[in-house]
């Protein structure tokens, strides 16, 4: 069963007490934008098979937002930060280059 | 391809069955086809099929990392049914349950379709007035369903308990005419079909890139060498986002972990398959006996084959109260496949921006029932350029807002 660490009240919460919420650092593009972004930003999704950012909220505890790294292909989970940044912080994107080296993730690597 | 029959049958126990000949060939590739398909699961091999039997294009690769029929062709719970609620996706699946009863006919293979009933059950007012708009829905398109009380549901499954504390049955949407078939069946019956047209099957053969000259598609590249085509057609279910980066665009879809689990054999019990969409769990009994339980996906990106036990225990807990007899019961096996998921839960059958290349993918929870369809449209579209059975299902179509909405008519389970 998936473990995830949740970054603000430190609990190892197994996935039972918690809820996916899909890709993250999706750039949001509202008003103004053209089609194409706006379906991007909906609808198209990276769906790696392989490193993926994700949030998730720890729906049975403290009931937070928060961004994990993980494996898809494999499970693995390299970390978990706090939601309000726009990229991993650099010890994420360490431990991930440590065990997937060249991986590469949108403008992020 | 010699003919199998009784006549045959009978031939080969007269001569120890010494005479059998292998169902499809394993050639090494040609350097050129017309069409080239990537995947040999079910819907892979559909498409091919009709484009040589309807379209006579049977200069065909059919091309599998693994072997055919290997993903989630064998992977899922083989219930069949054309209940939904929009009108691109009832048409789509109603052919593919027509060409289903004669599919053992025209492949000369025996695909074991059982069309033994499908029943929806309702366990909440929600899903009462769900089903029954569905119910008149279907009777617009053309489906035969009807809207059934839980007495009439006690007659057709005599061990379902109607009054369960938290999810009592209250009626249920029932299509006579869908049931289950042999999956692995289906798939080697269109295998051996194809290769009898010629077509080649190439299996642990994986496809490494895509080749194009400008936006059009040229061939590809693949473990076994370079391939020629003059079109392409991805039909790889869970790694159609894999192939189409290879191809240089973007899907609007992901990968998720579906499971499915079945008992020990017991004797006959339950002759219908039976689908509970609010607890995520439906259960039909095979041929041999096992009772045959699928549940809800898992919420997160997973490519890993393989679901979360928690979701098992879900399902298996909430039929328990639904079906008290099977508390006893002991699990054999529990395995796990990777659907494609849309935004609107509802398939791709599309042109894609690369020009020659097509896409068939995104059937979600749902591809098994929709093999046979989704080769015919495909091939059309493929062979004509446009198929009026899978005009809605286009790439363009989130864009436009055109969106083919199944996650709220049919729940979560497909």
């Amino acid at each position: 069963m998936l473990t995830l660490h949740c970054p603000y009240c430190g609990v190892n919460a197994d996935e039972t007490e918690l809820d996916a919420g899909g890709e993250a650092h999706i750039k949001r593009h509202g008003p103004g934008s053209d089609d194409n972004q706006f379906h991007d930003y909906l609808f198209t999704r990276e769906n790696p098979k392989g490193v993926h950012l994700e949030r998730w909220r720890h729906a049975a505890g403290c009931g937070k937002w928060f961004h994990a790294a993980r494996c898809t292909a494999t499970l693995e989970v390299f970390g978990t930060y706090p939601a309000q940044v726009y990229e991993p912080p650099q010890d994420i994107k360490d431990a991930i280059s440590a065990k997937r080296p060249g991986w590469s993730w949108r403008e992020f690597e | 391809m010699k003919h199998y029959s009784a006549f045959a049958v009978a031939r080969e126990a007269l001569r120890y069955h010494t005479g059998w000949e292998r169902a499809w060939r394993s050639p090494e590739p040609k350097k050129r086809y017309d069409v080239i398909i990537v995947g040999a699961g079910g819907h892979g091999l559909a498409t091919a099929y009709y484009l040589g039997k309807n379209y006579g294009i049977q200069n065909v690769a059919i091309i599998e990392k693994g072997w055919l029929g290997g993903g989630n062709t064998g992977r899922n719970t083989t219930i069949i049914r054309s209940n939904y609620l929009q009108d691109p996706s009832a048409a789509i699946y109603e052919k593919a349950r027509s060409l289903y009863e004669g599919l053992s006919q025209d492949l000369n293979y025996n695909v074991m379709f059982s069309p033994r009933g499908v029943m929806m059950l309702a366990q909440t007012q929600h899903e009462i007035r769900g089903y029954q708009r569905t119910a008149h829905a279907n009777a617009l398109q053309g489906v035969k369903t009807e809207w059934i009380t839980p007495e009439r549901v006690k007659e057709l499954v005599p061990i379902i308990n109607l009054d369960g504390p938290r999810y009592p049955v209250l009626g249920a949407l029932w299509q006579e005419r869908g049931g289950t078939a042999r999956h692995d069946a289906v798939a080697w019956g269109y295998a051996r079909a194809c290769s009898a047209m010629g077509m080649d099957i190439i299996q642990q053969c994986e496809v490494t890139g895509v080749r194009s000259e400008n936006g059009h598609v040229v061939g590809v590249d693949t473990t076994k060498g370079a391939i020629d085509c003059d079109k392409l057609g991805m039909v790889v279910a869970g790694h159609s986002g894999q192939l189409a980066e290879m191809a240089g665009f973007r899907l609007p879809l992901e990968g998720i972990a579906l499971q499915a689990l079945v008992s020990e054999p017991i004797k006959p019990c339950m002759d219908v398959v039976v689908m509970a969409n609010t607890v995520h769990g439906y259960m039909s009994q095979s041929d041999k006996g096992e009772m045959v339980i699928g549940g809800g996906t898992d919420g997160f990106n997973n490519y890993t084959q393989r679901g979360s036990f928690h979701h098992a225990e879900e399902t298996v807990r909430a039929l328990v109260e639904t079906f008290p007899m099977i508390s006893r019961l002991k699990m054999l096996r529990q395995w796990g496949g990777i659907v494609d998921m849309t935004g609107d839960r509802s398939p791709l059958i599309s042109k894609t921006p690369l020009g020659g290349c097509f896409i068939n993918g995104g059937w979600g929870t749902g591809g098994f029932k929709a093999i046979p369809g989704s080769g015919w449209g495909m091939a059309q579209l493929m062979a004509t350029g446009h198929s009026p059975l899978t005009e809605a299902f286009s790439l363009d179509r989130f864009k436009e807002g055109r969106f083919i909405d199944e996650s709220v008519a049919a729940g979560v389970a497909h």
